[in-house]
């Protein structure tokens, strides 16, 4: 559906097979994992067995000493990085924790957390190498839940850690700390909202520590040349912040380092930050060989950021009639072993879904003994619109209001202003609503006993940041189109297909490439659902420039003033009647001084936000806790859709992952501190058979910041689903969850609650 | 005149104004006029020079990608937030 009277397009919103479909379909496409240079050494990460403890001493000679074995690195081999931080795209890094996280430096801070790295001839000698390397722990003890880790008396990882309260520390003390940040924002008379509220609730909500459950592995080759230069194979999302953060670890300049790209098999926010180069290029710099290093599944869930657990209070005010007059949210997410958490985000998002007149936030960073987390689709957003949208339900439930009509009665849109400040522009909140409300899925009838429906609402920013886009214009009329964006979901084709309705040509005469970071210009992370829209922006201004040089050559060609000569319609017009397609145009290049190149850059846009609000219908097996989803409906607000099938395919493999955040995924530990599930044997993602076919609603808002009206779409899907499934959970069985995952043991417990106190 | 909102954990600098209303053409001009009325907020917004690491500015409700260049109107809102990152 679509909101604005929708501009004719001829690429936009068809749906051309991907370019890189061949390649991937056929197994030729290479990952990480396929690289094979001469000389390749094999790379083993040595992991702490504790969660929390001070490394006394490390011998490695025993493990230097085993035939085969080339070096051996521990943190010494990792130049020290003093007390500074690092602007990498998305934010400021601190440089000693980011390089304390790749290879420990006086203590473990978590079970998996890199201690030392063997290269050798083979993996197997690498891994007999790490068996000999002698670490003595002085074992403490660890933190491992974020109320308990912001008690005065608990342990403190880090004695570097201060509270920041905006750039100042709280004037009780100066003593390290777990709480590594507060964030407050307030809108309105609070109390004043609460007084004027005829129902006020107030509840709790935990999330588990979930990890984004990418299927390939973390991997690096590093080839440290005689001259100084390091070149870099692999897996991320961010070839230029994985220069820049192996350049700044190992204090060379950042032009000496080049990340080349491989395949991703998947990301999620998960493949931002770097483990393994340092480390392969350190084992590089040794031996003078390149060096391979791959994680195993139990080190990627041990020792790569998943996404906090969070402890999560909200207090809501409505009046009799459904208004909400006022919001009280308390926030603490886990921040892992060095601080970070996306608490930013989650104190901007739990309330971003309606116009709350009054409301304040609260929100706290907290280090506890678990690996560093890091962002997973739309960080913070999926915790805190858990416990806000299961409020919303349960206020509904209380008054006997539709949850949709409450919706459309409070939700946001344009001119509203948010409780961290900033007013909406032009957004499909409620458009997303309605398309539910309206949809034959929220109008149809459940089919049987145990069954419940439920719908929640999610937010997500959405940024800009900065891309660049190289296109060359074949004498065929082909298009080569270089980007810097690596592609996790399709989005190639939709930057070639922005690149393709621009100059009026199809999306087949356009050949997309990602490039390695000597070969494009700088360009941020694929995250934050920026690529199609601020790498879409770089490919226009590229097209465009193309067109001013058609332009003139078709001039040159017509002996007539360039300004007489316009483009337009995929092709060049002039006086009288002169017409040259782009085809016929690219032909006559050798004639009028060969190659035109098109560049293009995006640095100032932002992005609107953007809206999702899903449908789910579930059965609970009341003897089992058992949650079956039997249907799924999400609408989202999208922007113009520029390949449906790549939106539709974010849009459900969204939903897909907070379904598992929702029924099952968590990290189980064990009070020591170890993970005990950290295989995809016992860390159950949902499969094919657990989950419905996810129909999709594309509410199509453009928004006004891009030419073609993109918005992002990646992340705003896995908001919604924890809190529509424990909603439709309410619905079926009568208990309401405050608790992820909604495992069968937690569902079983709440029933028998229930029973009891009947 | 810009009208500056003023984070919650700073209005003890501003006598608990909320917002306060200052000159300026640029972020930067406008913290140092907030300075000059309200000492110590510079110090809390910014440090060596630049704005504090985990802190993103946005002025009239977009992100302000020239930080403590970006140009301000008459008119402008400016915020101060916590710096997004997303997956």
């Amino acid at each position: 559906m679509s909101t604005n009277g929708k501009p004719k397009y001829k690429v936009i919103g068809t749906r051309p097979i991907r370019h890189d479909g061949v390649d991937k379909v056929t197994g030729r496409a290479k990952y990480g994992a396929d690289i094979r240079l001469s000389g390749l050494l094999h790379g083993i990460v040595l992991r702490s067995p504790h969660a929390h403890a001070r490394i006394v001493r490390i011998d490695t000679s025993r493990a230097e000493a085993l035939p085969g074995v080339r070096a051996v690195v521990t943190a010494a081999d990792i130049p020290p990085q003093g007390d500074r931080m690092v602007e990498l795209g998305e934010g400021a890094v601190n440089m000693r924790h980011l390089s304390a996280n790749v290879l420990a430096h006086d203590k473990v801070l978590y079970k998996g957390h890199a201690v030392a790295a063997v290269a050798a001839d083979n993996v197997h000698i690498a891994e007999d190498a790490c068996k000999l390397i002698d670490v003595e722990y002085e074992v403490l003890e660890p933190v491992l839940d974020v109320l308990k880790a912001m008690l005065p008396d608990a342990p403190v990882l880090n004695d570097d850690v201060r509270t920041d309260v905006m750039g100042g520390s709280p004037a009780a003390s100066d003593r390290p700390t777990n709480v590594a940040r507060q964030i407050i924002f307030t809108k309105g008379d609070v109390q004043a909202g609460f007084a004027t509220a005829d129902v006020v609730l107030e509840r709790e909500f935990r999330t588990g520590t979930v990890h984004q459950g990418y299927i390939e592995p973390h991997n690096a080759t590093a080839m440290w040349n005689a001259n100084g230069k390091v070149t870099v194979w692999m897996s991320t999302q961010g070839i230029f912040t994985a220069r820049q953060q192996t350049a700044e670890l190992m204090r060379i300049p950042v032009a000496d380092v080049k990340v080349v790209p491989m395949e991703i098999g998947g990301g999620f926010g998960g493949k931002v930050s770097v483990y393994l180069p340092p480390v392969a290029a350190a084992l590089s710099k040794k031996t003078g060989r390149p060096v391979k290093v791959i994680m195993d599944r139990s080190a990627v869930f041990e020792a790569t950021g998943p996404t906090p657990a969070s402890y999560i209070k909200i207090k809501l005010g409505v009046t009799r009639d459904g208004m909400i007059t006022a919001g009280d949210a308390y926030l603490a997410y886990e921040a892992g072993a060095f601080p970070g958490s996306p608490i930013g985000p989650g104190c901007m998002c739990v309330f971003s879904c309606y116009d709350f007149p009054n409301a304040r936030v609260e929100g706290y960073d907290v280090c506890v003994n678990k690996p560093r987390s890091n962002a997973y689709r739309a960080p913070g957003s999926t915790n805190a619109a858990f416990a806000i949208e299961t409020v919303v339900d349960e206020v509904c439930q209380q008054l006997g209001i539709d949850p949709a009509d409450f919706r459309l009665k409070n939700g946001a849109k344009e001119g509203v202003r948010r409780v961290d400040g900033p007013v909406y522009a032009r957004i499909g909140m409620l458009e997303t609503v309605e398309a539910i409300k309206e949809s034959e899925h929220y109008q149809s009838k459940l089919a049987g006993p145990n069954q419940g429906r439920g719908i929640a609402s999610g937010y997500w920013f959405n940024i800009g940041l900065k891309s660049a886009v190289t296109a060359t214009v074949g004498y065929d009329g082909s298009v080569t189109l270089i980007e810097g964006s690596t592609d996790i979901g399709g989005s190639r084709t939709s930057i070639a297909m922005q690149l393709a309705e621009t100059l009026g040509i199809t999306a087949e005469q356009v050949t997309p490439s990602v490039v390695d970071t000597d070969s494009v210009g700088y360009t941020d992370v694929t995250g934050g659902s920026r690529v199609t829209f601020a790498t879409g922006i770089a490919a226009i201004e590229a097209a465009r420039d193309i067109q001013r040089q058609l332009v003139i050559r078709a001039a040159e060609l017509w002996e007539v003033d360039p300004s007489t000569v316009t483009y337009v319609d995929g092709g060049v017009s002039g006086p009288d009647g002169k017409r040259m397609t782009f085809v016929e145009l690219a032909h006559k290049l050798p004639e009028t001084g060969g190659p035109v190149i098109g560049n293009g850059t995006s640095g100032k846009a932002t992005q609107a936000g953007a809206f999702g609000t899903h449908c789910v219908d579930v059965e609970v097996d009341p003897e089992t806790g058992k949650v079956q989803v039997l249907r799924y409906t999400v609408a989202q607000d999208v922007g113009t859709a520029i390949h449906p099938s790549y939106v539709e395919g974010q849009l459900q493999g969204g939903a897909v992952q907070g379904i598992g955040w929702a029924l099952n995924e968590e990290y189980w530990y064990d009070d020591k501190g170890s993970m005990r599930n950290a295989t995809y044997l016992d860390y159950r993602i949902p499969t094919c058979y657990d989950v419905p076919m996810i129909d999709t609603i594309l509410v199509e808002v453009p928004d006004p910041q891009h030419p073609y009206g993109v918005r992002g779409v990646g992340e705003v899907p896995i908001c919604p689903p924890p809190a529509a499934i424990a909603n439709a959970i309410a619905a079926a069985a009568g208990v309401r969850m405050k608790q992820l995952p909604m495992s069968p043991p937690r569902i079983m417990s709440a029933i028998w609650e229930r029973d009891a106190a009947k | 005149m810009a009208r500056v909102f003023i984070p919650a954990q700073i209005r003890d600098l501003t006598d608990g104004q909320e917002v306060v209303v200052v000159n300026g053409t640029t972020v930067r001009e406008v913290i140092e006029a907030l300075e000059s009325i309200h000492p110590g907020t510079r110090e809390r917004l910014c440090r060596d020079g630049q704005l504090r690491p985990g802190l993103m500015i946005a002025v009239d409700s977009s992100v302000a990608s020239s930080g403590l260049r970006t140009p301000i109107n008459r008119d402008s809102e400016v915020h101060f937030l916590p710096a997004i990152g997303g997956g």
